[in-house]
């Protein structure tokens, strides 16, 4: 397709793919990248240049420093784990956050976005993991929104043509005048990749772009990429997965803690290098526990699938745990893992598949039926899940054993008793509050953690599902969890470790498994995931890189 | 005469409608907006009272249908305040509008209590249509200018909504006004001015009460009539032509509690509205989910940029 098709369009609809270059100036490449040479007549004055772009939180670094540059018709993928600075990088991008140093420049002029509205103004589209439709307008209408010169009768008439015109080229398959309530997650995406086109992108942010697609959408994604890329757009393609990054990059960028730690061009990048870029070198030492259990499972998870909020989240998982195992369940976020903690606790019922505990089928049970089983919960968002806020430290201890009849004084509680409960369980746990009579909310999150700790390990559970337990606590609260943990799996119980710390994983577990796209994708016991070669290939995993 | 029966029911729903219908528009508009309005009834006392008392002052009644409109406009300020920049609890903000307004009218009304007003607007007979059988009778015999209008305006704002880009903007403020701020349109402000055009509307229906329909002073001279527009509103699924064949039908049931009251208890029939109103959302939530119908998404959630749904 001639480049010549785009520009005759009038520059409100498209915006201008090709301004004129002032004749005068200097520029600078990270490395030396000559533009892809498929392209004739795209210069390589890049579309965008960062430099040394900075940006801190309160006791956080989330970008140090960091540098790229995207050229007309490249796609430069930016890879790395969560937590990497990613997200940090493209709201700085998009306007949503201000750098604290640091320089963005467009067509080697440096500007500063302001918000959204000026980043699309400056031609930055940004296709965000959260889709922004309104649900009950059809696509026409959702698309009519943004653009600016529609007319004001019928706004939605005037741009059929034009959507039709994009949608052949690039093949973003939409019906015009569906809403938008019944599209897949597919087609919602491309809705918003045709929107942010129309509006005049000329360099388009796809953040974590295939994780709410099926295998067959994501290959029709990244044939639209191409094709747009042919058309001198610029596309910033962020990842955590290797496979998709090998095959639409030019370029690669991989950020690990907020730093740039590699650069790669196409053709010289190796998956295994990429991984271990992505996840670093150990840090810790992994402490040796005693032998791996032997033995019949106590849990059984078997060809489960679970819906999540955007389509299946769980596709036939297996799994299955001894008693006194600590089974780590490792991958980046949103393979899977929250809906694994649901379905292991009655908050998600499996469509397909069993879970069963000691024999009992706990798939069909309601949570409260669940955790009579002896499934103790620490949850992902201890602020919501695991408490109530605005309940006592006292009251929060009771929660789960408070329609026991030990503290049942006929239909009343007996509260004499449950504070005692609640007393040596602050005595137990350390918990550092005021008095029993202090909203949980007040305290610090380590605080928070140990109520949730001291309520749930309580009752001699069979099975503890713990999910990111030490995420964003203090040194001192997470070696008490990991110590309290770890008793559990001496006393027999059946551990399941959800983390993304692979360190805290190595330290805890006896068996590690990959979760990717709601599946396993590979399964090692410690003594493989401590080597050089285990960390290696955790990475790969993680990054989808090896399916087994 | 059977036929007479229907033509003048139909004719008294018609003018019972009005006031509904008016109110109802106004709801719609400030609602698709995202922003739900409880005050209605109290802005329709105070734009009725504002109407009477300068109509009795001055006896003009284009003066007092610009103060009617002012009134609520006015009071809607206050509340669109409150519920757009402050972002405060809009069903609290809405009731006390209500119960002060309401209080406020009373007041201010007090000596004028059972007072006619002196030239009140007139019903008249529409030339030509008024001859047609059947239609003439129902619709277009003895019915007052603002009925008209309020027809009108059921097409105005379905124009405006549905066929606008002013519309589309405002739709898409109150079902996603994350996307709207993204698309570069003011949330805060699409949603104010909603909100003072249903002010707006709100006062020409309590005008049309106390200038038109029942030209003389009552204490409580709407007599939850604004409750009822929030009823209609919902029964219409929030859509402005939908409401006028909504209004018929409870300006019907509120004529016939009085002509059937031999045979009805009174009160049964005044109570349909509500009824039909809750049988209306028990549709909407059974055939919910899908959300091809009900509520905009953002119906009474204040904006704030940058939370997640």
């Amino acid at each position: 397709m001639p480049i010549r098709d785009v520009r005759a369009r009038p520059a409100h609809w498209s915006g201008a793919l090709h301004a004129p270059a002032p004749a005068q100036r200097t520029v600078c490449y990270l490395d030396r990248v000559r533009p892809p040479d498929d392209i004739p007549g795209v210069r390589s004055v890049p579309l965008i240049s960062v430099r040394e772009l900075t940006k801190r939180f309160p006791g956080v670094v989330a970008n140090d420093s960091v540098s790229l540059d995207l050229l007309p018709g490249e796609v430069h993928a930016l890879l790395g784990e969560n937590g990497a600075g990613k997200t940090t990088l493209i709201s700085m991008l998009y306007g949503l956050l201000q750098p604290d140093g640091g320089s963005i420049a467009m067509d080697a002029q440096r500007v500063t976005i302001k918000n959204p509205r000026h980043a699309m103004d400056l031609g930055i589209g940004l296709v965000a993991q959260h889709f922004n439709l309104a649900r009950r307008h059809t696509v026409a209408e959702n698309l009519a929104v943004g653009l600016r010169g529609t007319p004001f009768w019928r706004p939605t008439r005037a741009l059929q043509k034009r959507a039709a015109e994009l949608t052949e080229r690039y093949g973003l398959e939409v019906r015009m005048h569906a809403q938008v309530a019944g599209l897949s997650p597919g087609e919602r995406q491309r809705v918003e990749i045709l929107k942010a086109v129309m509006q005049g992108a000329r360099l388009l942010i796809l953040d974590e772009p295939t994780s709410v697609l099926t295998p067959q959408e994501a290959d029709a994604l990244l044939r639209v990429v191409t094709d747009m890329r042919r058309d001198g757009r610029g596309i910033l393609f962020i990842s955590h997965k290797l496979g998709e990054v090998l095959r639409v990059a030019d370029r690669i960028t991989v950020l690990r803690g907020g730093k740039v730690v590699g650069r790669r061009v196409r053709g010289g990048a190796e998956a295994s290098e990429l991984a271990r870029l992505m996840v670093g070198a150990p840090t810790a030492t992994p402490q040796r526990l005693g032998i791996p259990p032997e033995g019949e499972p106590v849990l059984r998870v078997s060809g489960v699938w679970v819906r999540g909020r955007r389509g299946p989240a769980l596709r036939g998982l297996d799994l299955a745990v001894r008693p006194g195992e600590v089974l780590g369940v490792a991958g980046v976020a949103g393979n899977g893992q929250s809906e694994l903690a649901q379905v292991l606790t009655g908050l998600a019922r499996p469509e397909k598949g069993s879970v069963t505990l000691a024999g009992a089928d706990i798939g069909r049970l309601s949570p409260r039926e669940v955790r009579k089983l002896g499934v103790a919960y620490i949850p992902e968002d201890r602020r919501a899940e695991g408490v109530a806020g605005t309940l006592s430290v006292a009251e929060n201890l009771v929660l789960r054993q408070v329609r026991d009849k030990e503290f049942a004084r006929g239909p009343v509680i007996d509260w004499r008793k449950a504070e005692a409960f609640a007393a040596a369980a602050v005595l137990r746990f350390d918990i550092r509050t005021p008095s029993l009579a202090t909203a949980a909310r007040t305290l610090s999150g380590g605080n928070v953690q140990k109520i949730v700790l001291a309520r749930e390990l309580s009752g001699r559970p069979t099975l503890v599902v713990a999910s990111h337990p030490t995420y964003g606590l203090d040194v001192g609260s997470a070696a008490l969890t990991h110590e309290r943990l770890l008793a559990q799996r001496e006393r027999g119980a059946a551990v399941v470790l959800i983390s993304e710390d692979l360190d805290e994983l190595r330290a805890l577990s006896d068996t590690i498994v990959v979760l990717f796209a709601g599946r396993v994708a590979g399964t090692l016991p410690i003594s493989e995931a401590i080597t050089e070669t285990g960390w290696e290939r955790l990475g790969l995993l993680m990054g989808g890189g090896a399916a087994a | 005469m059977e036929l007479e029966l229907l033509t003048t029911t139909l004719a008294r729903a018609l003018a019972f409608g009005t006031p509904l219908l008016l109110a109802a528009l106004g709801e719609v508009v400030a609602e698709r907006a995202g922003v739900v309005n409880l005050g209605m009834e109290g802005m329709m006392m105070l734009g009725a009272v504002a109407g009477f008392m300068v109509a009795a002052a001055t006896g003009s009644l284009p003066l007092a249908l610009l103060a009617s409109t002012l009134a609520g406009v006015a009071v809607a300020a206050l509340h669109g305040v409150i519920a757009t920049f402050l972002l405060a609890n809009q069903f609290v903000s809405g009731l006390a509008i209500t119960i002060g307004g309401v209080g406020l009218a009373n007041l201010l009304g007090k000596e004028w209590v059972g007072k006619p007003l002196a030239a009140p607007m007139l019903p008249f007979d529409v030339p030509v249509l008024s001859g047609v059988p059947l239609l003439g009778p129902a619709f277009f015999t003895r019915q007052y200018a603002l009925t008209y209008a309020a027809l009108v305006l059921a097409l105005v704002v379905w124009l405006v909504l549905f066929r606008s880009r002013v519309g589309l903007t405002l739709r898409t403020v109150g079902e996603s006004p994350a996307a709207a701020d993204a698309a570069g349109a003011n949330v805060r402000r699409v949603r104010f001015l909603a909100v003072l055009v249903g002010g707006a509307m709100a006062g020409l229906a309590g005008a049309y009460l106390s200038l038109a329909y029942r030209p003389a002073w009552g204490e409580n001279i709407t007599n939850g009539m604004g409750w009822i527009a929030l009823g209609l509103t919902i029964l219409a699924l929030w859509h402005p032509l939908r409401a006028v064949p909504a209004a018929l039908l409870f300006g019907a049931f509120f004529t016939l509690s009085f002509r059937l009251q031999a045979v009805l208890p009174p009160e049964l029939l005044t109570l349909l509205p509500y009824l039909v109103t809750v049988l209306a959302l028990t549709l909407i939530a059974w055939r919910g989910g899908r959300g091809a119908v009900g509520a905009p998404e953002a119906l009474g959630v204040p904006y704030r940029r940058g939370e997640r749904e």
